[in-house]
């Protein structure tokens, strides 16, 4: 029987959250044993080649570049799962939530005190996707089936999350797991 | 120019004692003054009261009638409750806002006018109503609302605006008011004149013990009309019990609930019967002070009451030795509100009466133990004290056989909304929802919200359910909605009245309000889904039990009472399939800023 296949995408995060998957150390091999790596940042596939039982999300949508990967996620994956304070809540990109976006963009590449911009122009490549008027937190953009807490959540919850999911048992995330002080 | 406003400000304080406790008066005479409290005013009052300057700006930045900058000289305040609306209540709106050239929030450039939307004003029998600065207009049209600002811009004062008084004390000299009572029904308590005898149950009450007092109101089985029913006499005798300093009787006349009227009717023409209410209550659990916290929409009301209790106090009712009894020295001051809702809650009220921000306290302790300034306090609804008075005056037994049984007495209801004859109906408890829609001639509604928004809404299969406190529960508010009417809308707004409501103290209630208003707009605007109902019985729940006051314990009652009741109003609403999707995601929308800065289009939508 052909192994579940798990995915993973970083929105708008810093990866941190991928650190902490990675974080999990020698048991990626017992986790290899137990699903295919599909589209992720960790064996670098671009396009998902099938259906993935597990999807994990770091990071919220700032642009709609983000939104499309989400939206694709969705149709792609049994089980999606934020993972992290950014994909929960958006986290610190979402600090920017209140400031109207071309006021960030004017601060970031005009005004900012230590901006060197001689052209004095906001960079407007076309491939650079559009940001969002705000940072949406996942659960905004598409339905999430599961929250994972944590900046990033340690590799023990991760670990233990995705073991309970491939196994489809209830998630036990002792205390200690998701104590945050 | 400062040293006289200092000159006034120190006027103002001196006038009442330089006390701390008195701010809402002093800021409320200041405000009259000057129109605002500026920061030069509130450095003043602060220095006057030795108090720290921010407890002034922090209590003028609480209450809605209070501001901290210049206003106009005329403030129309625009009643936007859900009756008023019904009642095209925005096409009065709308006429304002095109006479003024503003819109609602704003001031006239030359600082003549403001227009503001104000929640109930306790108007619902006789909407669309507005406040204009303290005087009340009701039943506006178009019309009226464009020859009201052509009178009052050329000059005339807003008194000028009232050109019949209604009937009974509306018209008397210190009311000269267009409000009606529009009584139309009444019950042997508190409107059937014909065998009152005033005077004669505080004359019973001061022959008797204060004990003897309370066991007579317990007897009675006494329950309290503001809302949540609890029985006076035993809240009486907690506070005797407590210990204290002193003790405070407290008549809640707030009356804040939206679509609530009642007590001002007995303001208006029972004052004698409610204030001798009071000093039965002052007697009987050894007080020597009543307040009347009365709600700043009626402080049309004001100089009419003052006037009764100086009367009181001429004819030896209150003062000294009131009503000849030696050592009971009783009085009675009335307490100006400012718009605020929540200061109809209990201990809110109470911050008030300390001249405080009107924020709730954590019971326990509660105010029977410590209450007004740290000591023993009861604090009754107007309708309970008028009550007691006439349980001391015909006895326990005849007021405990008053009722279905177990309620006792009567029940005075604000009726208004899709009716014949809104108006005040005072009633003994047990009558049925239905019998009550005939009375009123409004028998074809589609629900009925009892008991205001903190109450609940009912349908047809509940009419037949009985006013009482065993069954349908009210502090008076009875709002009928008839055939076409949208009840999510009717919820929507309850929502919007909470959220603009909420003292903002505690997290569930500022914020889960807010959540629960947004998840129901969703619904409404056709972008909601099966899980939004789950999520909103969810949230519901957790404001409920996670709020520190009433006003969060019970807020998500519209929704609550609408799902269970009027379920399909919202699976009508509902999208099918959405595909994991979250249709309320609108992400044209969300590029539409970058595409104007970028000029391009996103190549996504
Ligand atoms: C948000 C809120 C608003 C209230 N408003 C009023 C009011 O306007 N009038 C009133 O009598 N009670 C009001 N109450 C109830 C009071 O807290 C208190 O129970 C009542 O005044 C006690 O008097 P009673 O026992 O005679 O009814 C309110 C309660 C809450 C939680
Ligand atoms: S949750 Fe923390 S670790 Fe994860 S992406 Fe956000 S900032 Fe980085
Ligand atoms: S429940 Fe609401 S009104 Fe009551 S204390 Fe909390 S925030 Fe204030």
């Amino acid at each position: 029987m052909a192994k579940p296949k798990l995915a993973t995408a970083s929105l708008a995060g810093c990866f941190g959250c991928h650190m902490s998957i990675l974080d999990i150390d020698e048991r990626i091999l017992q986790l290899v044993e137990l699903v295919d790596f599909d589209k992720s940042p960790v064996d670098d596939i671009k396009e998902f080649t099938g259906r993935c039982r597990i999807g994990l999300i770091e990071g919220g949508c700032c642009n709609e570049e983000n939104v499309h990967v989400l939206k694709k996620f969705r149709e792609n994956c049994d089980i999606l799962v934020s993972v992290g304070e950014c994909a929960t809540m958006g986290g610190i990109p979402a600090l920017r939530n209140t400031i109207p976006l071309k006021e960030c963009l004017d601060e970031a590449f005009l005004n900012g005190p230590t901006v060197h911009n001689p052209s004095g122009r906001i960079p407007d490549d076309p491939e650079i996707p559009l940001l969002l008027n705000k940072v949406y937190p996942c659960h905004e953009v598409v339905k999430i089936d599961y929250f994972l807490p944590g900046c990033p959540p340690p590799a023990d919850a991760i670990w233990a999350a995705v073991a309970a999911l491939l196994e489809d048992k209830p998630i036990a995330l002792p205390y200690e797991l998701i104590k945050y002080d | 120019m400062s040293d006289n406003l200092e000159k006034i400000v120190s006027e103002i304080c001196t006038r009442y004692g330089n006390d701390a406790s008195r701010m809402m008066d002093v800021v409320r005479d200041a405000h009259a003054r000057f129109g605002f409290v500026s920061s030069a005013c509130a450095d003043a009052i602060a220095a006057a009261l030795k108090t720290p300057r921010v407890e002034v700006e922090s209590l003028v930045s609480f209450y809605a009638f209070f501001a901290a900058h210049p206003r106009a000289k005329v403030v129309i305040r625009l009643c936007n409750d859900i009756v008023d609306v019904m009642h095209d209540g925005h096409k009065v709106w709308e006429t304002f806002e095109q006479e003024l050239g503003i819109k609602t929030g704003e001031t006239t450039k030359d600082g003549a006018f403001s227009l503001e939307y104000t929640p109930c004003i306790g108007m619902c029998d006789q909407a669309p109503a507005a406040l204009i600065n303290d005087v009340v207009v009701t039943r506006l049209t178009a019309d009226r609302a464009r020859e009201i600002v052509r009178e009052l811009k050329s000059g005339s004062d807003p008194a000028g605006l009232v050109k019949e008084f209604g009937d009974g004390n509306n018209a008397h000299e210190l009311v000269r008011a267009m409000v009606v009572n529009n009584i139309r029904e009444r019950g042997a308590v508190v409107f059937d004149a014909e065998d009152m005898q005033p005077g004669t149950g505080l004359k019973n009450a001061l022959a008797m013990s204060p004990a003897e007092v309370i066991r007579a109101v317990k007897t009675a089985r006494l329950r309290g009309r503001g809302g949540a029913g609890f029985p006076a006499g035993m809240k009486w005798e907690f506070t005797r019990e407590s210990a204290g300093s002193f003790r405070t009787v407290i008549c809640n006349a707030d009356e804040g609930e939206p679509g609530t009227f009642k007590d001002r009717v007995i303001l208006t023409e029972r004052p004698d019967l409610l204030f001798e209410g009071m000093t039965i209550a002052g007697y009987a659990i050894g007080a020597e002070q009543g307040i009347l916290y009365l709600r700043g929409e009626y402080a049309y009301l004001q100089p009419f009451l003052e006037n009764v209790l100086n009367e009181r106090r001429a004819s030896g009712l209150l003062g000294q030795n009131s009503a000849g009894k030696a050592g009971f020295n009783f009085d009675i001051r009335i307490q100006m509100g400012a718009g605020a809702y929540v200061c109809g809650e209990e201990t809110a009220l109470i911050s008030s009466c300390e001249g405080l921000r009107g924020d709730p306290k954590t019971r326990p302790p509660f105010p029977a133990q410590r209450g007004y300034r740290g000591q023993p306090t009861a604090v009754n609804n107007v309708e309970t004290l008028c009550c007691v008075t006439r349980i001391l005056e015909k006895g326990p037994g005849w007021f405990s056989q008053i009722g279905n049984g177990k309620s006792a007495g009567t029940k005075l209801l604000s009726i208004s909304g899709d009716c014949k004859k809104p108006g005040v109906y005072e009633i003994p408890f047990g009558i049925t929802l239905q019998q009550l829609l005939v009375k009123a001639g409004g028998a074809d509604a589609i629900a009925v919200q009892v008991g205001g928004p903190s109450g609940s809404m009912v349908g047809p299969k509940d009419f037949g359910r009985q006013i009482c406190f065993e069954d349908l529960a009210t502090g008076g508010s009875i709002m009928i909605f008839g055939p076409g009417r949208n009840l999510l809308q009717v919820v929507q707004k309850f929502m919007e009245f909470f959220v603009e409501e909420s003292c903002g103290y505690c997290t569930p209630c500022r914020v889960g309000n807010r959540l629960i208003k947004e998840r129901l707009d969703r619904i409404i605007a056709g972008k909601g889904e099966k899980t939004d109902l789950a999520y909103l019985e969810q949230l519901v729940e957790m404001v409920k039990a996670a709020s520190r006051c009433g006003l969060g314990q019970t807020s998500p009652n519209p929704v609550l009472s609408t799902l269970k009741n009027f379920r399909q109003c919202y699976e009508a609403l509902l999208l099918k399939e959405t595909g994991g999707m979250q249709p309320a995601f609108d992400l044209k929308e969300a590029v539409k800023d970058a595409e104007n800065i970028a000029a391009r289009a996103s190549v996504h939508c």
